[in-house]
């Protein structure tokens, strides 16, 4: 069977600046990100005749279409999986430039999330909450943050997962986060200051929780043959998936709440790029929070259910580690930007331009993204 | 979704949903089962994922469970809850097999365990809303 394997490839990356605090729309911030990784492909906006806007955001195809003055666009499709939206629609890029649909897919989400509206105000409105919002929100689950602590503490109770561990992870990330000159966090933090951070939704501190910030970024998605034409060094992607957790619209009846749709899409992958584990040199992982990280490098197969927590403990997942995670400082201490931070960053590490933060000899990666109520999606790539 | 003078988010029971919440109004555990097969479900909805009948029937189940997992709110995400907090939702396996989360009447999360004993009790939050919370079972 052919399979979507080394038949496309991201041609382009871009981001503008993270800040919190701005003046500009979300649709400001896409352009800006878009026209960015456009150039970066050595394309321009004429160019693009594929898009995938962020389902549920404020910018649709349409207004890229629009500022692009573009006349004769080929494909438009949305992955509607929240925060795994961006990473699944590299699946779904690749499967339209691979077969000719479309010849350059851009994939694009800018967002004023700091200075426009929050996460608990915005997702009240999202259809695929409304189980949530009728059974859940009136007992006082209203935000991530209160829909994911009891996955979290079901997972420490079964497993003996600790806060120190949570920690690591923050920590980690804020160390990386202080190599890169474009994220949001840049003073130190220890396991005190994480200890000491207030509680948000035991068992979530504060720095369990991931950012809220305005910026954009956006990747250009092109067929593999053409790719090697274009100016940067193509990044194949190698092995996609997708996957739903058991009961998807609904964490209070999944069977077991310690698994993610990431646990489905995570072996898809890993068979169709026909890659190990061991194999992958950096990883970018969708960090909401602290435990969403430890949750998912066990789905991923890293690690035995239950063993995440150890897992990233003694510096594994640091730069010099045996995992590099959020190299760029992942949503917790970068930005947020739904997880395409995470894409760009992988790109750049895959292209060896990572700065004071580039894994040596990065030439596999994989980035997954966490959306909703535990769905999942990764694509490993290859330089 | 209304806001009330409560100033909370209180439940729209759909047609799929209203015997849920007329039950608990009269202070009953009404639950949806499966119409051929009999297998609960939980929240409401069309089709039975074991057998995919679409006809539904409602049964009075029993309060009684176990707490599965709770967190400790101790952020107000929506402004009716800033005089609450910090509060406790559980997560609760209920022994006819499906779950509900609640409020823990006691607030106190140093006393839960996995698999502690719990029963559904009735919060009449104005003459029209019953919400559910529990109470660990002596």
């Amino acid at each position: 069977m052919t399979t979507l394997c080394d038949r496309a490839a991201v041609t382009g990356a871009g981001e503008t600046p993270y800040r919190r605090g701005t003046d500009k729309s979300a649709l400001q911030l896409t352009l800006e990100a878009s026209l960015a990784a456009i150039v970066d492909a050595g394309l321009t906006p004429k160019d693009i005749d594929g898009i995938i806007a962020y389902a549920g955001g404020a910018v649709v195809a349409e207004d890229l279409m629009t500022n692009f003055g573009s006349r004769d666009f080929r494909f438009s499709a949305t992955t509607p999986m929240g925060g795994a939206s961006a990473v699944a629609a590299l699946q779904c890029a690749a499967m339209a430039v691979s077969t000719g649909v479309a010849t350059h897919v851009l994939i694009p989400l800018g967002r004023d999330g700091y200075s426009g509206s929050r996460i608990g105000s915005r997702i009240g409105q999202m259809p695929q909450f409304k189980i949530a919002a009728e059974f859940e929100a009136p007992v006082g689950a209203n935000a991530p943050a209160q829909y994911y602590a009891p996955m979290a503490r079901r997972h420490m109770e079964l497993y003996g997962t600790t806060r120190e561990q949570f920690a690591e992870v923050a920590v980690t990330m804020r160390r990386h986060a202080m190599l890169n000159d474009n994220a949001l966090m840049q003073h130190p933090m220890t396991v005190e200051d994480h200890h000491a951070s207030r509680l948000i939704a035991d068992p979530f501190r504060l720095f369990d929780c991931c950012l809220e910030s305005d910026g954009g970024a956006a990747v250009v998605v092109s067929a593999a043959d053409r790719a090697r034409d274009m100016p940067r060094a193509p990044i194949f992607l190698s092995g996609m998936g997708v996957g739903h957790p058991d009961s998807p619209s609904t964490i209070t009846q999944r069977p077991d709440l310690t698994r993610l749709g990431l646990a489905k899409a995570a072996p898809r992958a890993f068979e169709m790029a026909g890659v190990i584990h061991d194999d992958i040199d950096v990883a970018e992982i969708y960090d909401c929070f602290t435990y969403t990280v430890i949750c998912q490098l066990e789905d991923l197969g890293f690690c035995a259910k239950g063993e995440g927590g150890p897992f990233v403990e003694d510096g594994r997942i640091g730069l010099d580690g045996a995992l590099p995670t959020n190299t760029h400082g992942g949503l917790l201490s970068q930005a947020h930007v739904a997880g395409l931070n995470h894409v760009v960053e992988l790109v750049r590490q895959l292209r060896g331009d990572g700065g004071a933060r580039q894994v040596d000899d990065a030439e596999v990666g994989l980035v997954t993204g966490y959306g909703d109520l535990g769905d999942g999606s990764i694509a490993i790539m290859h330089r | 979704m209304n806001d009330t003078s409560r100033g909370k988010p209180l439940p729209t029971p759909s047609a799929e949903s209203r015997p849920y919440w007329e039950g608990l109004q009269q202070h009953r555990l009404s639950l949806q089962r499966c119409a051929s097969c009999k297998k609960p479900r939980h929240y409401p909805r069309p089709m039975c994922d074991a057998c995919f009948s679409l006809e539904g029937e409602w049964f009075e189940a029993s309060g009684k469970g176990t707490v599965h997992s709770w967190m400790v709110s101790h952020h107000a995400f929506h402004p009716g809850f800033a005089g609450d907090v910090p509060y406790v939702l559980i997560t609760v396996d209920l022994d006819v097999g499906v779950r509900m989360v609640a409020p823990l009447v006691e607030n106190d999360a140093s006393q839960l365990t996995l698999g502690l004993a719990v029963e559904l009790d009735y919060n009449d939050v104005s003459t029209a809303v019953t919400l559910p919370r529990f109470r660990i079972h002596e």
